[in-house]
């Protein structure tokens, strides 16, 4: 089998982000959660951007912009959103790490994209920094409405991969998790940020940056020739990735196909088709632990991500003090849903509070897995500003009054 | 100074001035009421009012103001606007600065040709044939995400009056470039870095050429240095039926890095140094051109804007003669290209003051990749 041929590697190490901290927190960077996402994408090797620029999420690709031609790669600024990731699939058949980044009116036209990468088994990365919509919508107040056009946004039954970081921390350490889960289960990856976590400052230890990028694609176990077959899975369930120019002919198509990549409308090999591309991204839940907060012992278990998330802890700590034995469920992964995980964590729990900034969205995935069994009562806001701690913690105290004995 | 065009005005525009006549006292307020322009009554009827958000020396606005201003006139208050996403879009209507005195659509970023075909369509349907359709987008909504259902619009000549208000940059979302964004300008997509600093030479998208090689029945590009002449050709667009192209040079105080002073002053100098070739086309061929009367160098133009600050040292000498040469040469080839220079002759065919019409001009045949900055 042929070689792979390198992708380009860093040629010079990355400029700090800011200021260097101050004596106290002398490791410490004040990073833009927008801007620990491009250097998440940059740590994790990616090396080409195509995007378009859309409130609140354009500082990534002007960071990109900046950094990518002095390391190798490629900034490319695209037409519209739908060039953006039809360049990014181009690239990343191509060999390339690549992504994009946008918000949601964007994220909407990359949708017939995002199904095609899911069939054609494309791996990439598509950042979308969620405002309040639909349309136009609330540029750019915070939202967490794309929740289920991440999953559903495109036709058929696609099955979608999404991250939700937490803070500005958890934007690079998750934009480098959907580079490895993409890779990892050849597939397009989401992540979804909201407006505040994105424009948000905090202090983080950036990675060493002489640190050297992932390696590239390893390449198909199979050898080119006759009998290749670019989507023979192995053992996973995943098919795996040649790149263009490696010896391998290979087709890839948006129409449903067998193992060799050629359309086929047998309803039997595209049933199979589908149930494994669902398959192969299961593994995502145990890859990407939901986190906790002082769950342990929580009978009062709120349910949050993203911003919203940081807001709960401190609701939490607010009901504790009153006495209520809260405590906080954090998904880092909202598709697959983490089903097993949720109905463990939230086993027991004499009400479970989904706090989001939409209309229920997240709340109803996870009534559909907990069942009528559990007392359930969403907090729920839509409408551009985010629910206070305050809020959260009346209504926890306002359902429970009503759901929960004395 | 001129009275409105139309020598039988309908009665809706009645009381309806736009001139100053007698007095350049602000607003005439010396004047007997009935003589005052609109700005000095508190009802005025301009389509976009003031009360906006728009930065102080705003081009878009000074050009949205004229554009549907003489649209009004034209078509005695009948009409409707159908607006992309974009600046114009978010300084003139969040509550309380809502402006506009027009029926206006906002449609989304790239599909206000699409949305504004549909109606003049259902107008048309409705045999409502005296409401005419104006639709108007900066340059990203029109050259990038845009192009394709205006390319349609185009193509079917819909009877609509496209406008597009051209900045040279996204500057709504923080001043990235477009493919109307011109060579070495300084965006924040395309940094002043490097061996070849901001906007790369031979790229970008020269919108009026595609528009005429679409054959609609007319083309014009006007600056808001000359509203009189973004009047008139309004005027000649609404007296045709189909589809029509308008692109408006608008500087931008904030993406250019100007003074809001100069706005209208950088607009006369793209068109004097030959960066922005003003003209009209009908039915794919080129009839007149806006001659450069007092030519100035590039360098006059590109100096006082803060995009073009890394082609200058601090005192203002040529730091990168190459890039400036390479701007120099855009402008020539389009003096060469339209007749920017060609004097005297076929005055007739103008209005007078410098329009005339084009020597061998073959604009419809010119590769429209050619960055000659009126894109």
């Amino acid at each position: 089998m042929s070689r792979a041929r390198r992708l380009p590697e860093p040629t010079r190490p990355l400029p700090p982000a800011a200021p260097a901290g101050n004596g106290a927190h002398p490791t410490l960077t004040l990073v833009q959660g927008n801007e620990a996402c491009a250097r998440g994408a940059l740590a994790a090797g990616c090396r080409f951007f195509a995007g378009y620029p859309i409130s609140p999420s354009s500082e990534i690709a002007e960071l990109m912009a900046r950094e990518l031609p002095g390391c190798g790669g490629v900034f490319l600024q695209m037409e519209d959103e739908m060039a953006s990731l039809g360049a990014v699939l181009g690239a990343s058949l191509g060999g390339a790490r690549a992504m994009t980044a946008t918000s949601g009116p964007g994220f909407s036209l990359m949708q017939e994209h995002l199904g095609y990468a899911s069939l054609a088994e494309i791996p990439c990365v598509v950042v979308d920094v969620m405002r309040g919509g639909p349309s136009t919508g609330l540029p750019t107040l915070p939202a967490q409405g794309d929740v289920m056009q991440a999953q559903w946004g495109s036709h058929g039954d696609r099955a979608a991969v999404v991250l939700a970081p937490g803070g500005v921390a958890e934007m690079l350490e998750l934009t480098r998790v959907a580079f490895e889960l993409a890779e990892r289960l050849r597939t397009p990856v989401v992540v979804l940020a909201d407006e505040v976590i994105a424009h948000m400052r905090e202090g983080m230890r950036l990675p060493d940056a002489s640190q050297a990028p992932p390696p590239p694609r390893p390449g198909p176990a199979q050898p080119p020739g006759p009998a290749f077959a670019p989507y023979r899975p192995n053992a996973a369930g995943v098919a795996e990735l040649p790149a263009f120019g490696r010896g391998y002919r290979f087709h890839v198509t948006g129409l449903m196909h067998d193992e060799r990549g050629r359309p086929t409308s047998d309803p039997v090999v595209a049933a199979a088709l589908l149930d494994r591309l669902e398959r192969k991204v299961a593994p995502a839940v145990d890859l990407v632990p939901a986190d906790t907060y002082r769950l342990a012992d929580a009978r009062v278990v709120l349910v949050a991500y993203g911003i919203t998330a940081r807001i709960a802890r401190a609701a939490v700590d607010a009901l504790r003090d009153q006495g209520v034995p809260a405590g906080l469920w954090r998904p880092r992964l909202l598709w697959p849903v983490p089903e097993q995980a949720m109905a463990q964590a939230l086993a027991g729990a004499e009400l479970v509070v989904v706090a989001e900034m939409n209309r229920g969205q997240w709340a109803r995935e996870v009534d559909r897995v907990l069942g009528p069994g559990v007392p359930s009562a969403p907090c729920l806001k839509a409408g551009g500003s985010v629910i206070t701690a305050e809020e959260l913690t009346q209504h926890v105290l306002g359902a429970r009054a009503r759901t929960v004995a004395p | 100074m001129t009275s409105p065009p139309s020598a039988d005005p309908p009665a809706s525009r009645e009381g309806v001035k736009f001139y100053q006549v007698g007095s350049f006292a602000a607003g005439n307020r010396l004047l007997d009421p009935a003589l005052r322009t609109v700005q000095a009554d508190e009802r005025r009827a301009n389509s976009l009012t003031s009360g906006h958000r728009a930065c102080q020396g705003c081009g878009e606005a000074l050009g949205a103001r004229y554009t549907l201003d003489a649209v009004m006139r034209a078509t005695g208050g009948q009409m409707v606007a159908v607006n992309a996403t974009g600046c114009l879009e978010v300084f003139s209507t969040p509550f309380p600065e809502t402006s506009w005195r027009v029926p206006w659509l906002h449609s989304l970023f790239g599909n206000a040709p699409a949305v504004a075909t549909g109606v003049a369509a259902a107008l048309r349907a409705q045999g409502r044939t005296d409401v005419r359709v104006v639709a108007q987008a900066g340059d990203g909504g029109t050259v990038d995400i845009g192009f394709g259902c205006l390319s349609g619009m185009f193509e079917r000549n819909d009877d609509v009056l496209f406008v597009c208000y051209d900045n040279e940059a996204y500057m709504n979302t923080g001043v990235q470039r477009s493919s109307a964004t011109p060579p070495a300008a300084r965006t924040a997509t395309t940094e002043a870095v490097g061996p070849q600093p901001g906007n790369p030479f031979g790229q970008g998208k020269n919108l009026p050429l595609l528009a005429i090689a679409h054959d609609i029945p007319y083309v014009a590009t006007a600056t808001v240095a000359d509203l009189h002449d973004l009047e008139a050709k309004v005027e000649r667009a609404m007296a045709v039926r189909g589809a029509r192209y308008l692109h408006v040079l608008v500087p931008c105080p904030l993406g250019w890095g100007s003074a809001p002073r100069d706005t209208v002053r950088l607009a006369r100098l793209a068109k004097e140094t030959g960066l922005f070739p003003v003209l009209e086309a009908e039915h794919g061929e080129v009839v007149r051109v806006s001659r450069i009367r007092h030519r100035q160098p590039v360098e006059e133009y590109l100096r006082p804007q803060g995009r073009y600050a890394h082609l200058f040292t601090a005192s203002g000498a040529p730091a990168r003669p190459d890039l400036i040469g390479g701007l120099q040469r855009i402008a020539d080839r389009n003096v060469r290209r339209f007749g920017l220079l060609d004097g005297g002759d076929d005055e007739d065919q103008g209005r007078g003051s410098g329009d005339r019409a084009p020597a061998g001009a073959d604009p419809a045949g010119a590769s429209p990749r050619s960055p000659t900055g009126a894109g």
